[in-house]
This record gives C-alpha cells, structure tokens and sequence, in this order.
C-alpha cells in the first residue's frame, strides 16, 4: 500500500473551484513530481496534506497518510504529524526561518515538542541532523543566526528542520526556485541522499520540468486544478502522449527563432566597459575601525556592438546585477570609465545622462514588484518618456503609450488599467513595452523571465527576439539560466566572484567551457533532453 | 507558486462599501461627524448667546430650557460646548496641517537623500521628541502670551517630528522597491519620484496618523486651555470650562461631566475612525477578515 493515497481530492476556496478530482500517490522511498503552472494548485495540494489550509476552502474526497484519514483527522492528530511524519520544505529560504532564533534553536524546537526529550538531547540530534544536511560545526555552530547564513545554506536548515525526525513523507514545494543553478544542484543531490537513506516519500512540487525529470520516479501534471497525466517520468516524458505534456516540454526546451548574429565589426561598439570596480564600504567594527571593503566587481572590460544579444551568466552573488546597474548610471563605479555610443556615462549628473537614458532602457525581474501599483498603464508605460527633449501633448503620449502596447503584443483597452489586473506575463509585457516606448538602442534584462511560467517563458523570449530583429535592439541579459542564455543570446560572458572569466560565442562557452566556473554551472544546470534521456538510459 | 506582495488596487465604492461593513470605521466616522457638525452649526446658531451673563440662572441643573444647565455665570453650557467644539477642532486641524505640511516634506526628503543629510535630520527631530511636548507648549505661550494662535503653533511644532518619523519609515520601505529603480533608470530625479511615486504609496499610513494625531491635539487644546493657555475668555473652550468646573464639583456637577464627555467622545470618534481606516487600508487585516 502507498504511503500516501489521494483518491478523488476537490478542493474550493469560497466560490472558487481550486482543485477537481485529484489522485496522486507517493509510495516509501519513491520520489513523485508534481509539475504545473502558477496556478495550477501544486500548492494548495501540499497545504491540504499538511491540512494548512486557509480558513474559507473546503476539501472534499480522501487523503490517507499512513492508515490515517487525513481530511477527518482531529486537529490534535494533525499536529502530531505535522513535522514528526511529514516534514515540509519550503520555496523561499529567506523568510522560512525566524530571524530572532538560533539555527540550533529552529532544528532543536521540532524535536523537543515531538519527543519530548531534554533539551541537551534535541540539540545534541540537531547537531547531528545539521552535519547531515551539510553545515559543519566548526563553520555553523548552533548558534548561528539566519541572516549569518547564505541562501543555499538556509535552505540546508530548512530541510534540516524537515528530516530532524525522520519523517516518512517530505513535501518539497519549490525547494530550489530561489537558488542559483550550482546551488540547486547540490540542494537536489542533498534531498535525494535524505530519500534513499531512510526511505522517505518524497513529494517533489516545481514548475521546473528539467528538474522534476531529474529526480523524480512518477510525475503527474496539473493544471487548472486538474490532473492532466500521471506517470512514469521518462515514460511519460518521452512519449508526450496528452498535449499539455508536449506543450510544456516543448516550451522548456523553446528556442527563439532570431536573425543572424549581427557583424559586431561594423563600426564603433555601442557599450564599452573598461576596467569597472566598484567596492562596498566594510561594516564599521568599532568607531574608529572598518572591515576591509568588499569588491563585487573587479576590473570588468567588455564591449558591445549595436544589435547584438549578450547574455551575462553567473551564480548569484557574482556581482553581475552590480555591473548592470552601473551600466544603467544606477551606481557609480569605485574606477574605470563607461562608454555609451563612445560617450562617457560614468560622473555625469542626472541631467546630462538624459540622451543616454532615451537609449538604454531595463526590464526587471519581478513582474509584479516592477510597477507602482498605485499608477495606472498609461503613466507607468509613459515614464520614460519624459526624457525626450519634446514636450509631449496627452493625445500624443497616449498614441505613443497604445503603439508600444501593441508592439508587445497587448490590447489598446489595457491602457487605463492597473498593474494588478494583469498576469505576471502581462507583467512583464508591459515592462518590456515601457522599455522600448523610447525606442532604445540598449535593453539591460535583469534575469527578465525567470519569475515566469515555462509557456510564458518561451513567449517572452520570442518579443524578444521579434523586437531585436524590427528594431536592432542590442540586449545585455543578466540570467543564471543558462536555457535562456542558450536560447536569445550570440555571446556569453560568465562571470565569477566580481571577475569576468570566461567570454566567447554563446555556443562554444556553454558547450566546452573552459573556465571551472563556467563548468560548474553547465555541469549544474538542469536540462529536459539530456535529463530525459539518462532517465531512459538508466530504465534500459 | 509566488505569492505576489501587491495590494490590490480597489474601486473607491468597492472601499466604501468594505469600510461601512467595518463597526469601528461606522462609529468613528458618525462621532466625528456628528462633533463636526455641532461646530458648525455653532456658527449659525446655539441656544443662548454664551458670551451673555445670566447672573439669576447661575449654576442651574439641567433642565428643559438648559439641557446640560449653566455655569457660575448663568452660561448654557450646552451652547458653550458647541462653540467650543468649533474652537477645539480649529486649533487641532491647523496644528495637524502644520505638522504633517513641514514634517511629510521632511521626512520624504531625508529619506530620499540618505547619508548624511537623513542622520542630522532624524537627530535633530530625535531632539524635539525628547522634549516633553506639553511642558515646551506651555513654555511656548508663557514666553509669547496665551491665546488660540500661539497653541496652534505650540501643538503643531511637535506634530512635526511625529509625521516626519512616519513619513520617513514609509518612504524607506518604497525606495528598495523595484518600481523606483525601474523610475530611477527612466531618468527621474528623486524628487520626482518622491512626489509621484513615494508619496501616493504611503498616503495612507500618513492618513491614519493624521486621525491620530488630530484626537491627540484637541486633547493638547484641552490641557492648554485647562491651564489657561489656549483660547481666552470670554471664548468658550472645553479645557476652560473644565477647569471652572473643578472647584463647583460637589455642587454643579454637570459643568463637569457634560464638557468632561465632550472630550472623551471627540477623541474617541478620532481613534475609532483611524482605526477603521487603518484596518480597511492594510491588506493584511484585510486578509483576516
């Protein structure tokens, strides 16, 4: 018998149908990948299990857990299980933690309410459990605080918390979204580890096809709250027998189609970055003491020719948000000069970068954080506008604003709406129209898709390649997707600890990297074909 | 997957409608409209003349021909708590507006700029915090004189620091965010920004403070005038007619207890209402609901 069973699961918020009529089981030991949009209800599956439901939703069918009804389960046997037989890992590690306690005090909590034991005894399997998930106590001892810790090493605390009592099912929802590629990789490594040495169940929930089909045993597909199909994965995968299942593999692996490179000989280079530091004040120790400065970049030179596609690939924390924002004249450079169209952008006032800014234009990554929700789309599409040199009538601005609308590919009527009345591909739409009303001749694209769904991945990445090809536009895509920086760009530079190490055509980089780091993060990233065919290779 | 942080923008009768399913919100805001139009009706017409002396109907209870009965004076006293309503709500809604129109700017600018220039900032409005506001009030009066004008300036002053506070933790919590970035790179100055995207944002914590502060003020009118620092006689004033009763309380308590009253509902209204508001406005109460 399975250890966990999902027979016939519907679930409504208020009037709002949420999930219908889905089945789902994980067996000891098996790892299952339960893949579908943002959405689709993944979530809400997980918090049923947990029965963490919010107060207004209604479930209806059968959950058992271990021989126990869950749905039924009186709130006192919830809480037994909860975090004793089913643990929970959670997508963001940065808020997952409490800020005001320990690392030692977070895993140790879990077991002292469980078991009951002394407190010396739940530190002392805290202790154990941190070695596990990899946090040596001479580099983490139990008192560290959270904030003390990286992303990556957070989320080891996380799922410390979560195996601390052996549980039988882990609920991984989104556990390595946050995380940088080489981080994900050793996160997934850490969770396979945990499943295979106590046998655990392992629900796996992620919009991440690539990553699903590298851990998982069975998959099953959702979408609206449905069940599209359930399966072996390389079977299931391979065969892409139900269309959701082709259109989402298909959109993982989407590659737009896109104009020759562009000579990047021809003429003078439209961006040219020479010798750029900037250095961060340290913290001050004592009054009259500062820690030594932290160099995010260090002496970085590159050049662009107009038009063309360069994607700036590295692990976060690599420095290369930093750079972007001091192409953007965002942040000022500790030394070295930028060039744009071979005029120098570094030192000038606000007022003198007006022309340049009418030619350089950003998209950010979040697609809901990038917009004042208090504005409507005609003004926030329309801000940059204000940095041409005509003063421009209400009619022709709002001509202006509607062009740029349709040029992304939305509707006229989207004017007079507010951000939130959109999806987070609308979003980003919408960004990007706000990026081209000036019609630039330079777009920084802050990790522009990776808060996106797969299908709307692949249809951004195709306004993308659409306006480079009408327009010209040169792009500089800062990403740690190396699918993305495959898929749009001619060069790639990879970046590594404030240096740029290695630079070259797209292709050969991310084919024959030479650099470790630009190896590491091909060997990391997780890519749908190759993790499809070593599934079926292993399977024989 | 991710849970966006926006709130949701509503339609104004969308908000209307949410706010008068919220009791606190109904309450304060039928208090305090009921205190405002008492003020004004004040202005057009009161039962008696509360500036004439009625020596043969002094210290009278209430009655049918006075309501809340008279004063040592042989006053209406129902007549001088609406002309005194008006004088209240004056001297609280100039020395709000003082305090929010200096301290928001201000408080907007320092957290705009940083550095330096935000340290002497909150440092000097640490300053005006640390003296106690009531006792520099009376301070202020005894050096320029008693009356209304100089209260006003008195309570405003230390409205500022209070709003500029408020005003700066708001607009620090904007400034990270990615919309001002997106702003800064489409060239506009931070002042620009300030006006059309700071400020819209945190207009409605500044909202709920200003209720707030508006309660805190008539109280600091009424301490004024019960110390004989606001507005002068023969003006009616709630703190005044408070201080007048004290030595008749045994005898005539109704000069007390209707002003007394007075006081405790207007401020109660206010605070009612800026909770309303703040519970209406906040996305996470509005969750809970």
């Amino acid at each position: 018998m399975s250890l966990l069973e999902i027979k016939n699961l519907s679930l409504s918020i208020g009037d709002a149908p949420i999930l219908r009529e889905v089945e789902l089981s994980v067996a000891s030991g098996e790892v299952v990948g339960l893949v579908g949009e943002s959405g689709s209800g993944k979530s809400m599956t997980a918090l049923t299990l947990m029965r963490l439901l919010p107060y207004a939703a209604r479930a209806t069918g059968r959950v058992t857990f271990d021989g126990i009804d869950i749905l039924a389960a009186r709130e006192d046997q919830m809480c037994a299980l909860r975090g004793a037989d089913i643990g929970m890992v959670f997508q963001e590690p940065m808020t997952a933690l409490n800020p005001v306690k320990t690392i030692g005090e977070q895993v140790a909590e879990g077991i002292r309410w469980h078991t009951k034991v002394t407190r010396a005894e739940a530190e002392e399997r805290a202790r154990k459990m941190l070695d596990r998930v990899g946090l040596p106590e001479a580099e983490f001892p139990l008192s560290r605080y959270p904030h003390q810790l990286s992303g990556g090493q957070r989320q080891r605390v996380v799922i410390a918390i979560a195996c601390a009592l052996k549980p039988k099912l882990l609920i991984a929802d989104e556990p390595t979204t946050a995380l940088d590629v080489v981080l994900q990789a050793q996160i997934l490594d850490l969770l396979r580890d945990l499943v295979a040495e106590s046998r655990m169940g392992l629900l796996l929930i992620s919009h991440d096809l690539a990553v699903v089909t590298e851990m998982a045993d069975r998959i099953t597909i959702l979408r609206h709250g449905e069940v599209m199909e359930s399966g072996d994965t390389a079977r299931t995968l391979s065969e892409q027998l139900h269309p959701y299942t082709r259109q989402l593999a298909q959109a993982s692996m989407h590659v737009p189609e896109r104009a020759r490179p562009h000579g990047g000989a021809a003429g003078q280079p439209l961006l040219q970055v020479d010798g750029v530091t900037r250095d961060y004040p340290g913290r001050r120790v004592s009054l009259f003491s500062r820690a030594p400065d932290t160099r995010a970049v260090d002496n970085v030179s590159l050049s662009m020719a107009p038009g063309q596609s360069v994607a700036l690939v590295g692990r976060s924390g690599c420095g290369k948000s930093t750079l972007a924002r001091m192409i953007l004249a965002l942040d000022r450079p500790s030394s070295g000069t930028i060039r744009f169209r071979g005029e120098t952008i570094t030192g000038k006032r606000q007022a003198e970068l007006k022309p340049v800014r009418r030619d350089m234009q950003v998209v950010f990554q979040d697609p809901y954080g990038s917009f004042d929700p208090r504005q409507k789309v005609e003004r926030l599409v329309a801000e940059p506008l204000h940095v041409l040199d005509k003063k421009l009538s209400r009619a022709e601005r709002r001509e202006m604003v509607a062009h740029a609308l349709h040029e992304v590919g939305l509707d006229q009527r989207d004017l007079d709406k507010y951000p939130h009345e959109f999806s987070g591909g609308q979003r980003q739409r919408l960004s990007i129209a706000r990026a081209i009303i000036t019609r630039p001749k330079l777009i920084v694209a802050d990790e522009p898709v990776s808060a996106l769904d797969v299908s709307i991945r692949a249809q951004i990445l195709d306004l993308f390649a659409e306006l480079n090809r009408r327009h010209g536009i040169a792009y500089l895509f800062i990403t740690h997707d190396l699918t993305v920086a495959r898929a749009i760009s001619d060069e790639v530079l990879v970046m590594h600890c404030g240096k740029i190490v290695e630079r070259g055509k797209t292709s050969e980089v991310l084919g024959h990297p030479r650099s470790d780091a630009a190896r590491a993060l091909v060997a990391a990233a997780p890519d749908l074909r190759v993790a499809i065919a070593r599934r079926l290779r292993e399977q024989g | 997957m991710t849970v966006h942080p926006d709130i949701p923008r509503e339609t104004v009768t969308g908000i209307l409608a949410r706010s008068f399913r919220n009791g606190a919100f109904v309450a304060g805001f039928v208090i305090t409209i009921l205190v405002l139009a008492t003020a004004i009706v004040s202005y057009f017409w009161t039962p008696y003349d509360v500036t004439r002396l009625v020596i043969s109907d002094k210290i009278q209870a209430p009655s049918a021909a006075h309501w809340f009965g008279t004063d040592h004076f042989g006053r209406d006293i129902l007549s001088m708590i609406m002309v005194g309503a008006r004088n209240s709500i004056a001297v609280a809604l100039i020395a709000v507006g003082i305090g929010m129109g200096i301290g928001v700017p201000l408080g907007a600018f320092a957290a705009a700029r940083g550095g330096l220039v935000d340290e002497v900032l909150m440092r000097i409005n640490d300053l005006v915090f640390a003296f106690p506001a009531l006792l520099s009030a009376i301070m202020i009066t005894a050096i320029f004189g008693p009356g209304a004008v100089n209260a006003i300036i008195a309570i405003g002053i230390f409205n500022i620091p209070v709003f500029a506070r408020v005003a700066r933790a708001g607009a620090l919590a904007i400034w990270p965010r990615e919309f001002i970035l997106a702003a800064r790179a489409a060239g506009k100055t931070s002042t620009q920004i300030t006006v059309e995207h700071v400020l819209p944002n945190i207009a409605t914590l500044l909202l709920v403070q200003g209720t707030i502060q508006f309660a805190l003020a008539i109280l600091a009118e009424a301490g004024l005038s019960y110390l004989g620092l606001g507005a002068q006689p023969p003006l009616p004033s709630w703190g005044r007619m408070l201080f007048d009763a004290q030595t008749r309380m045994v005898v005539a308590p109704w000069m007390a207890i209707f002003p007394g009253m007075a006081i405790v509902i207007s401020v109660l209204g206010l605070n009612l209402l800026g909770d309303g508001i703040a519970d209406i406005l906040d996305p996470k109460s509005r969750r809970r609901r």
